[in-house]
Protein backbone atom coordinates (compact mmCIF):
# COMPACT_ATOMS: atom_id res chain seq x y z
CA UNK A 1 0.00 0.00 0.00
CA UNK A 2 1.53 3.09 -0.93
CA UNK A 3 -0.11 6.96 -0.28
CA UNK A 4 -0.09 9.52 -3.16
CA UNK A 5 -0.72 13.33 -2.18
CA UNK A 6 -1.26 15.82 -4.70
CA UNK A 7 -1.20 19.45 -3.16
CA UNK A 8 -3.81 22.25 -5.00
CA UNK A 9 -4.22 25.44 -3.55
CA UNK A 10 -7.15 28.17 -3.81
CA UNK A 11 -7.97 31.05 -2.01
CA UNK A 12 -11.37 32.38 -0.96
CA UNK A 13 -13.88 34.59 1.51
CA UNK A 14 -15.34 33.10 4.26
CA UNK A 15 -17.37 33.99 7.55
CA UNK A 16 -18.13 31.80 10.81
CA UNK A 17 -21.91 32.70 11.56
CA UNK A 18 -25.03 30.57 13.23
CA UNK A 19 -27.70 32.18 11.69
CA UNK A 20 -29.80 30.60 14.80
CA UNK A 21 -27.53 33.00 17.06
CA UNK A 22 -27.54 36.59 17.88
CA UNK A 23 -25.07 38.62 16.42
CA UNK A 24 -23.59 38.98 19.95
CA UNK A 25 -23.39 35.56 20.06
CA UNK A 26 -21.83 34.91 16.93
CA UNK A 27 -18.99 37.79 18.08
CA UNK A 28 -18.61 35.68 21.56
CA UNK A 29 -17.93 32.45 19.90
CA UNK A 30 -16.04 33.00 16.25
CA UNK A 31 -14.46 36.54 16.83
CA UNK A 32 -13.43 38.19 14.16
CA UNK A 33 -14.25 35.25 12.33
CA UNK A 34 -17.66 36.46 12.58
CA UNK A 35 -17.39 39.68 10.65
CA UNK A 36 -20.46 40.36 8.28
CA UNK A 37 -18.32 41.43 5.89
CA UNK A 38 -16.21 38.53 5.30
CA UNK A 39 -12.64 37.98 5.60
CA UNK A 40 -10.96 35.36 3.40
CA UNK A 41 -7.57 33.02 3.35
CA UNK A 42 -4.96 31.24 0.83
CA UNK A 43 -6.09 27.84 1.40
CA UNK A 44 -3.80 24.62 0.65
CA UNK A 45 -5.65 21.55 -0.24
CA UNK A 46 -3.84 17.92 0.27
CA UNK A 47 -5.56 15.00 -1.08
CA UNK A 48 -4.26 11.54 -0.18
CA UNK A 49 -5.23 8.48 -1.78
CA UNK A 50 -4.06 5.01 -1.27
CA UNK A 51 -3.30 1.65 -3.44
CA UNK A 52 -1.06 -0.77 -4.86
CA UNK A 53 1.41 0.74 -7.63
CA UNK A 54 0.12 -1.11 -10.80
CA UNK A 55 1.89 -3.47 -12.59
CA UNK A 56 1.87 -1.41 -16.00
CA UNK A 57 2.62 1.91 -14.66
CA UNK A 58 4.21 1.67 -11.39
CA UNK A 59 1.43 4.32 -10.21
CA UNK A 60 -0.96 3.72 -7.59
CA UNK A 61 -2.47 6.55 -9.57
CA UNK A 62 -1.58 9.16 -12.40
CA UNK A 63 -1.04 12.05 -10.10
CA UNK A 64 -1.59 14.78 -13.08
CA UNK A 65 -4.81 13.00 -13.59
CA UNK A 66 -5.20 13.24 -10.04
CA UNK A 67 -4.53 17.16 -9.83
CA UNK A 68 -7.13 17.15 -13.18
CA UNK A 69 -10.06 16.00 -10.80
CA UNK A 70 -9.42 18.27 -8.02
CA UNK A 71 -9.05 20.93 -10.23
CA UNK A 72 -12.35 20.10 -12.01
CA UNK A 73 -14.32 19.15 -9.10
CA UNK A 74 -13.09 21.44 -6.37
CA UNK A 75 -10.88 24.11 -7.31
CA UNK A 76 -13.34 25.33 -10.04
CA UNK A 77 -15.76 25.65 -7.43
CA UNK A 78 -14.26 27.06 -4.55
CA UNK A 79 -11.27 29.13 -6.16
CA UNK A 80 -11.57 32.86 -5.78
CA UNK A 81 -15.13 32.27 -4.17
CA UNK A 82 -17.36 32.83 -1.14
CA UNK A 83 -17.26 29.59 0.49
CA UNK A 84 -20.44 30.92 2.40
CA UNK A 85 -22.29 31.96 -1.28
CA UNK A 86 -21.12 30.58 -3.76
CA UNK A 87 -20.26 26.91 -3.22
CA UNK A 88 -23.10 24.78 -3.92
CA UNK A 89 -21.64 21.92 -1.35
CA UNK A 90 -21.24 24.18 1.64
CA UNK A 91 -24.88 25.45 1.19
CA UNK A 92 -26.42 24.89 4.81
CA UNK A 93 -23.41 24.08 6.86
CA UNK A 94 -21.15 25.86 8.95
CA UNK A 95 -18.42 27.41 7.02
CA UNK A 96 -15.49 26.16 8.83
CA UNK A 97 -12.33 24.32 7.79
CA UNK A 98 -13.39 21.41 9.35
CA UNK A 99 -16.56 20.99 7.64
CA UNK A 100 -15.19 22.10 4.13
CA UNK A 101 -12.78 18.95 4.56
CA UNK A 102 -15.67 17.06 4.73
CA UNK A 103 -17.52 18.20 1.65
CA UNK A 104 -14.51 17.98 -0.36
CA UNK A 105 -14.14 14.27 0.61
CA UNK A 106 -17.93 14.09 -0.08
CA UNK A 107 -17.54 15.69 -3.53
CA UNK A 108 -14.10 14.12 -4.65
CA UNK A 109 -14.85 10.21 -3.91
CA UNK A 110 -17.28 9.41 -6.55
CA UNK A 111 -14.30 10.74 -8.91
CA UNK A 112 -11.59 8.47 -8.33
CA UNK A 113 -10.77 5.73 -10.04
CA UNK A 114 -11.10 2.11 -8.34
CA UNK A 115 -7.31 1.45 -7.85
CA UNK A 116 -7.26 4.61 -6.02
CA UNK A 117 -9.39 4.79 -2.69
CA UNK A 118 -9.51 8.25 -0.96
CA UNK A 119 -7.49 8.34 2.21
CA UNK A 120 -7.00 11.96 3.91
CA UNK A 121 -8.14 15.32 2.85
CA UNK A 122 -5.96 17.65 4.77
CA UNK A 123 -6.53 22.07 4.16
CA UNK A 124 -4.60 24.33 5.65
CA UNK A 125 -6.54 27.63 6.70
CA UNK A 126 -3.19 29.24 7.65
CA UNK A 127 0.51 27.74 8.17
CA UNK A 128 -0.41 27.21 11.53
CA UNK A 129 -4.07 25.73 10.94
CA UNK A 130 -5.09 22.31 9.37
CA UNK A 131 -7.53 19.85 9.51
CA UNK A 132 -7.38 16.17 8.33
CA UNK A 133 -10.43 14.07 7.05
CA UNK A 134 -9.99 10.16 6.70
CA UNK A 135 -13.78 9.53 5.94
CA UNK A 136 -15.32 8.94 9.09
CA UNK B 1 36.24 58.28 10.15
CA UNK B 2 34.70 55.22 8.59
CA UNK B 3 31.69 54.97 6.79
CA UNK B 4 28.22 54.89 8.68
CA UNK B 5 27.31 51.36 9.10
CA UNK B 6 23.55 50.72 7.65
CA UNK B 7 21.94 47.50 9.22
CA UNK B 8 18.17 46.93 7.88
CA UNK B 9 15.73 45.15 10.56
CA UNK B 10 12.84 43.57 9.87
CA UNK B 11 9.61 42.50 11.33
CA UNK B 12 7.23 39.88 10.01
CA UNK B 13 3.58 39.94 10.37
CA UNK B 14 -0.13 38.48 8.73
CA UNK B 15 -3.31 39.51 8.18
CA UNK B 16 -6.44 37.05 6.73
CA UNK B 17 -8.62 39.52 4.58
CA UNK B 18 -11.17 39.43 1.84
CA UNK B 19 -10.75 41.55 -1.29
CA UNK B 20 -12.15 41.73 -4.58
CA UNK B 21 -10.36 43.96 -7.50
CA UNK B 22 -13.17 46.03 -8.98
CA UNK B 23 -12.98 49.27 -10.97
CA UNK B 24 -16.20 51.27 -10.08
CA UNK B 25 -16.00 53.37 -13.48
CA UNK B 26 -16.16 50.10 -15.44
CA UNK B 27 -19.08 47.79 -16.09
CA UNK B 28 -18.87 44.17 -15.02
CA UNK B 29 -17.99 42.90 -18.38
CA UNK B 30 -14.94 44.80 -18.61
CA UNK B 31 -13.99 44.06 -14.85
CA UNK B 32 -14.62 40.88 -15.60
CA UNK B 33 -12.14 40.77 -18.57
CA UNK B 34 -8.93 42.94 -16.93
CA UNK B 35 -9.29 41.06 -13.25
CA UNK B 36 -10.91 37.88 -13.69
CA UNK B 37 -12.08 35.72 -11.33
CA UNK B 38 -10.51 38.54 -8.55
CA UNK B 39 -13.44 40.63 -9.81
CA UNK B 40 -15.82 38.10 -8.01
CA UNK B 41 -18.74 40.34 -6.92
CA UNK B 42 -19.06 38.35 -3.49
CA UNK B 43 -15.11 38.54 -2.62
CA UNK B 44 -12.40 36.29 -2.07
CA UNK B 45 -9.58 36.36 0.30
CA UNK B 46 -6.00 36.34 1.32
CA UNK B 47 -3.62 35.55 4.43
CA UNK B 48 -1.34 38.43 3.76
CA UNK B 49 2.32 37.98 4.60
CA UNK B 50 3.55 41.69 5.56
CA UNK B 51 6.79 42.20 6.10
CA UNK B 52 7.99 45.64 7.45
CA UNK B 53 12.08 46.64 6.71
CA UNK B 54 13.49 49.89 8.33
CA UNK B 55 17.29 50.60 7.21
CA UNK B 56 19.53 53.10 9.04
CA UNK B 57 22.35 53.63 11.59
CA UNK B 58 23.01 51.52 14.63
CA UNK B 59 22.21 53.76 17.79
CA UNK B 60 24.87 53.83 19.92
CA UNK B 61 23.03 53.55 22.98
CA UNK B 62 20.64 50.81 22.14
CA UNK B 63 22.42 48.96 19.69
CA UNK B 64 19.17 49.05 17.81
CA UNK B 65 18.42 50.11 14.56
CA UNK B 66 14.50 50.32 16.04
CA UNK B 67 13.17 48.47 18.68
CA UNK B 68 11.26 45.59 16.64
CA UNK B 69 8.61 45.24 20.27
CA UNK B 70 7.96 48.81 19.35
CA UNK B 71 8.13 48.26 15.72
CA UNK B 72 5.47 44.93 16.23
CA UNK B 73 3.36 47.13 18.70
CA UNK B 74 2.87 50.20 15.62
CA UNK B 75 1.97 47.61 12.91
CA UNK B 76 -0.61 46.13 15.09
CA UNK B 77 -2.18 49.23 15.75
CA UNK B 78 -1.90 51.00 12.55
CA UNK B 79 -2.65 48.17 10.24
CA UNK B 80 -3.57 44.63 11.83
CA UNK B 81 -6.21 46.50 14.09
CA UNK B 82 -7.98 47.33 11.06
CA UNK B 83 -6.69 44.96 8.21
CA UNK B 84 -6.81 41.77 9.95
CA UNK B 85 -10.52 39.45 9.34
CA UNK B 86 -11.53 42.03 7.75
CA UNK B 87 -12.92 43.47 4.32
CA UNK B 88 -10.82 45.42 2.38
CA UNK B 89 -12.89 47.29 -0.17
CA UNK B 90 -15.58 47.90 2.44
CA UNK B 91 -13.73 48.26 5.67
CA UNK B 92 -10.72 49.84 5.09
CA UNK B 93 -11.04 53.90 4.54
CA UNK B 94 -8.54 53.93 1.76
CA UNK B 95 -9.82 51.37 -0.35
CA UNK B 96 -13.09 52.97 -0.41
CA UNK B 97 -11.86 54.54 -3.82
CA UNK B 98 -8.92 52.86 -4.55
CA UNK B 99 -8.97 49.32 -6.07
CA UNK B 100 -6.96 47.08 -3.13
CA UNK B 101 -4.05 45.23 -5.49
CA UNK B 102 -1.49 44.43 -3.53
CA UNK B 103 0.23 46.95 -5.01
CA UNK B 104 -2.17 49.36 -3.63
CA UNK B 105 -1.99 48.02 -0.38
CA UNK B 106 1.45 48.16 0.16
CA UNK B 107 1.28 51.85 -1.01
CA UNK B 108 -1.60 52.04 2.08
CA UNK B 109 0.48 50.52 4.64
CA UNK B 110 3.87 52.39 3.93
CA UNK B 111 1.77 55.97 3.56
CA UNK B 112 -0.02 55.15 7.27
CA UNK B 113 3.27 53.90 8.76
CA UNK B 114 5.63 56.09 7.27
CA UNK B 115 4.81 59.33 9.85
CA UNK B 116 5.27 56.65 12.82
CA UNK B 117 8.91 56.12 12.46
CA UNK B 118 12.14 58.40 12.25
CA UNK B 119 12.68 60.22 9.38
CA UNK B 120 16.34 59.08 8.81
CA UNK B 121 14.96 55.65 9.11
CA UNK B 122 14.59 54.51 5.51
CA UNK B 123 10.73 52.41 5.11
CA UNK B 124 10.14 49.28 2.70
CA UNK B 125 6.94 47.13 2.66
CA UNK B 126 7.11 43.86 1.06
CA UNK B 127 3.65 42.49 0.90
CA UNK B 128 3.01 38.67 0.12
CA UNK B 129 -0.84 38.60 -1.42
CA UNK B 130 0.40 34.33 -1.96
CA UNK B 131 3.47 32.31 -1.64
CA UNK B 132 4.55 33.47 -4.96
CA UNK B 133 3.02 36.41 -5.39
CA UNK B 134 4.41 39.39 -3.56
CA UNK B 135 5.26 43.24 -3.70
CA UNK B 136 7.95 45.43 -2.29
CA UNK B 137 7.01 49.66 -2.20
CA UNK B 138 8.91 51.75 -2.72
CA UNK B 139 10.77 49.45 -5.62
Amino acid sequence: MVYLTRIEYFTAAHKLYNTNWTKEKNEEVFGGCANENWHGHNFDLHVTVKGSPQKDTGFVMDAKVLGQIIKEHIIAKVDHKNLNLDVDFMKDTMCTVENLAIGIWNELLPHLPEEASLHCIRIYETQRIYVEYFGN
Amino acid sequence: MAAQQLVSVYRKEHFNAAHRLFNASWNNEKNKTVFGKCSNEHYHGHNYELVVKLTGPVDVATGFVFDLKEMSDIITDRILEDFDHKNLNLEVEEFKTVNPTAENIAIVIFNRLRPLFPQHLQLQIRLYETERNFVDYPA
